[in-house]
């Protein structure tokens, strides 16, 4: 009998995600909208990791995603790294970068910012990558990492 | 400038400030000219401010348009509920241009990319309100005949009051000098400083108010507003630590004026009313021709 494990580990064609921290696999899913995909998905988490303490891991088949909708991702999960499969072969690997600017992923600290009274999506303009620095394109308040709350 | 919205001060830049201030001066010499006959313009003041309002309606009025709007969401269908995003899209058919203001901060931002007419924002929250910020400008210009390397003090609420921030921005574009004068609490916050770093411009920060001034150009005060302390001891310590009085202004320069937005509560006492370097009173007329300069500029009248 061939390895079980194997069975649900191995993907033909398709994408790994690794290196996401445990406590953000699930808002991973959701800002990725993986909750609509049709194609099989398999993920781990709790993982131990020298870097994260502890990770989650994520592998979709049939699922390659263009730069810019990965690295919607890059807030919650920057050290996530990224295998794109073909034919159970590993052809790429992919980091995800923190973009120039966010749309309705963070939630706005200014209570009294539009977005937060008006069906507006949100943006952010970012200004620092590595302090991750957000300044809102509407009300101009910064958010920064600390305050950081996920849609 | 040509239909374009005008939501934040740094929408505009230098060349363009100018071009301002140079169509304001114009206005001041011959403020009646029919260049909106035929036209309509909407101010909508979601949230009441008479003193703004009736600038931008005379404004209008002088050049020969049409005002439609409201002074006050209580009395529109905002009231029933009618978001942001439908009032602009239906207002935005009735007019050629539209002046707001709005309690939310970000709200003028969110209508200009909405509307089909361009925005003028009258203050949106404690965020911006860039009309007053070009008014500023044409009365330091004005009264200094010139923009370049003045020295400008700043007084008092430094840390929420979007007057100063946005005039920091400003006239950063003119190798302004600052001198922040504010207690603890209230003092301009880093990214304002980091700015001015950046651009290499100096600046100095002091919390006394008294015997500092004898090199101003500019003295700009603001309201020191007891809601913004923590600790309601500290204001009542505060708040006359920040009154300017006629006395003080005792062997400062000839050429020096007081600004100040208005309304003042108590930050300027009214000795210093009658003493010729104040300057607020005739700082709000400045505001009509600045608000006609702004409107024909964007509608290409200009
Ligand atoms: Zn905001």
């Amino acid at each position: 009998m061939k390895d079980k494990k194997l069975e649900v580990s191995a993907l033909k064609d398709g994408t790994v995600i690794d290196h996401i921290p445990a406590d953000s696999l699930f808002k991973v899913l959701s800002i990725l909208s993986l909750q609509k995909i049709e194609g099989m998905i398999t993920f781990g988490t709790n993982l131990p990791s020298k870097r994260l303490g502890k990770k989650a891991i994520i592998k979709l088949s049939d699922v390659f995603f263009k730069d810019k909708d990965i690295n919607r991702i890059a807030l919650i999960a920057p050290d996530a790294k990224l295998n794109i499969i073909k034919d159970y072969q590993v052809i790429e690997k992919r980091i995800v970068q923190v973009p120039d600017e966010i749309t309705g992923i963070v939630k706005c600290v200014n209570p009294m910012c539009v977005t937060n009274h008006e069906k507006v999506p949100t943006r952010f303009h970012v200004l620092d990558k590595k302090q991750m620095k957000l300044r809102c394109h509407f009300c101009e308040k910064m958010t920064d990492k600390e305050h950081m709350q996920i849609l | 400038m040509l239909n374009r919205s005008l939501v934040s001060i740094t929408d505009f830049n230098r060349e363009e400030y100018l071009k301002v201030l140079s169509v304001a001066a114009d206005f001041e010499l011959n403020s009646y000219q029919n260049l909106l006959q035929g036209k309509v313009i909407a101010t909508l003041f979601f949230e009441p401010s008479t003193r703004t309002r009736l600038s931008f309606e005379s404004a209008i009025n002088r050049l020969g348009g049409k005002v439609i709007g409201f002074s006050d969401s209580q009395t529109t269908s905002v009231t029933k509920g009618e978001t942001l995003n439908d009032t602009i899209r239906v207002i935005s058919n009735y007019a050629e241009l539209i002046v707001m203001r709005h309690t939310l901060e970000g709200s003028a931002r969110y209508a200009s990319e909405i509307s089909r007419v361009p925005i003028v924002n009258a203050g949106d929250g404690a965020n911006q309100h860039p009309t007053q910020t070009l008014l500023d400008l044409y009365s330091i210009q004005k009264t200094q005949g010139t923009l370049e390397n003045l020295k400008i003090f700043m007084v008092g609420d430094l840390k929420y009051g979007r007057t100063v921030h946005s005039l920091l921005m400003a006239l950063s574009e003119f190798n302004t000098t600052f001198y922040f004068i504010a207690p603890d609490e209230l003092k301009m916050p880093v990214e304002y400083k980091l700015h001015l770093e950046k651009k290499g411009l100096k600046y100095y920060e002091s919390k006394e108010l008294e015997g500092s001034l004898g090199e101003a150009d500019i003295i700009y005060m603001t309201r020191v507003q007891k809601e913004r302390f923590s600790d309601p001891i500290e204001y009542e310590r505060t708040k006359n630590a920040y009154v300017l009085k006629d006395s003080m202004l005792c062997g400062t320069k000839d050429t020096l004026r007081v600004l100040h937005p208005l309304p003042r509560v108590n930050e300027i006492h009214p000795d210093v009313d009658a003493n010729p370097k104040a300057y607020y009173f005739q700082q709000t007329e400045n505001g009509v021709y600045i608000r006609q300069a702004i409107i024909s500029l964007i509608l290409g009248l200009k």
